[in-house]
């Protein structure tokens, strides 16, 4: 058994890969262009070839250093790279999981095909060989996947942070008066974009007021009510005076009921009364100009 | 002694920070200040801190107690020139100078300051 066995291992799949690399690679990319999974419109025909053979050049010339055929070692670093690199491009081409994965479990294919022209009629190795080559497909198809999902995991918080951009605006309602309108839950990463947006804003304009504006902030707790605070305190040290804005019903019960002292911040149930608050303080009135009907 | 210059305005003193304030530096201008407050008989401080762009609790600190004290002399005090960095770290050490009176910059700063201050003529009319 254990003869057999070092016999099969003279023939072992990492023999097959380096002595018939050629024919592998032209099985692989056949089979890759037969698959429901081939998008010609997202990869040229010349790019699949050129990413399919590269691959598997990686991969012979690992499986020479190592024939064990295990991704874990030192070896297989070059593949592992460069595979991470073509699932990465193709996460980023807008080919799904699946459609990567399936590019490298193609490979399979192509491979059983090979072992099986090999082996012919050594049923006993032919099925080792069929094993280690499983083996092997399944840990590049875990590289790619966990590629895949850390590209997606990658956009996805660079549009979060994109998000938080977009979601702080500061507009200039009048002369010297400001608006913030928040929209959505404010956390301590939100309160710091805010804040700084809000003081930049108020020294490249010159305000003196700034209205804060709290109409879409579904809840306010305690530690809301506190960045709120800290958003106020920054805006006075910097000789601007914060009204507070768009305060529903039930926030305002929230805020009495949780103790928040909002005793130092000028209140206002909405923003047009808030608007005229600072009109006010900055000595204007809007007046009716009288039409003759 | 490094000392910073206090310029008299008027019925104002008018001191602008342009070096790094080490605490020595600060605790010098607390004196010299509410000595001038006196000396001139100054009703209204304006220190400007534009140049600033590091602020500690101490320094801080010396500036809400140089408004107290001043106060206490009977003049008002304006700090201006709050960078918005400087906001921030003082608002997140959870120093938020309750006794100072802040403006954007010195020409607001002064404005506030007339505003606050009873004319030469002794009614406390605002001009505004």
């Amino acid at each position: 058994m254990s003869t057999g066995f070092r016999q099969t291992d003279e023939r072992s799949l990492s023999d097959i890969l380096i002595r018939h690399e050629t024919e592998i690679a032209s099985a692989w990319i056949s089979e890759q262009a037969s698959l429901i999974s081939h998008r010609p419109d997202l990869l040229t025909e010349t790019e699949l070839r050129q990413q399919s053979r590269a691959l598997l050049s990686e991969i012979t010339s690992a499986a020479r250093m190592d024939p064990s055929l295990n991704l874990a070692n030192s070896a297989w670093k070059a593949t592992r790279d460069l595979l991470s690199e073509i699932s990465r491009s193709r996460a980023l081409a807008g080919f799904s999981p699946a459609e990567t994965a399936s590019f490298v479990f193609s490979l399979r294919g192509a491979l059983m095909d090979r072992l099986q022209t090999v082996y012919e009629e050594d049923a006993r190795s032919l099925a080792a060989a069929m094993r280690s080559c499983s083996t092997f497909v399944d840990q590049l198809g875990l590289v790619t996947t966990s590629t895949v999902l850390k590209t997606r995991e990658e956009l996805i918080k660079k549009q979060q942070e994109e998000m938080l951009e977009l979601s702080t605006p500061v507009v200039r309602l009048f002369d010297g008066v400001l608006c913030l309108p928040l929209i959505g839950t404010l956390d301590s990463a939100r309160t710091q974009v805010v804040m700084e947006s809000l003081l930049q804003k108020i020294v490249e304009t010159g305000s003196t007021i700034a209205i804060i504006d709290i109409t879409g902030v579904p809840t306010v707790d305690t530690l809301v009510a506190q960045h709120l605070l800290k958003t106020v305190s920054a805006a006075r040290l910097m000789g601007a005076e914060c009204i507070v804005s768009g305060i529903r019903p039930q926030i305002a019960q929230t805020i009495v009921h949780l103790g928040v002292e909002l005793h130092n911040v000028a209140t206002k149930a909405t923003l047009a009364d808030a608007l005229a608050l600072a009109m006010q303080k900055r000595g204007l009135t809007i007046q009716r100009v009288n039409k003759q009907a | 002694m490094e000392r910073i210059p206090i310029l008299k305005q008027g019925d104002l003193l008018l001191v602008s920070v342009q070096v790094d304030m080490h605490d020595q530096l600060a605790l010098n201008l607390q004196d010299d200040l509410t000595q001038r407050i006196v000396r001139d008989n100054a009703r209204g401080v304006l220190i400007d801190i534009s140049a600033l762009d590091m602020v500690d609790s101490f320094i801080g600190r010396v500036l809400d107690n140089i408004a107290t004290m001043s106060r206490i002399l009977d003049a008002e005090t304006v700090v201006v020139g709050i960078q918005p960095a400087v906001a921030i770290t003082l608002v997140e050490l959870g120093i938020t100078l309750p006794n100072i009176r802040t403006a954007l910059n010195i020409e607001s700063g002064i404005a506030l300051l007339r505003r606050l201050l009873p004319t030469p003529d002794g009614d406390a009319d605002d001009q505004s």
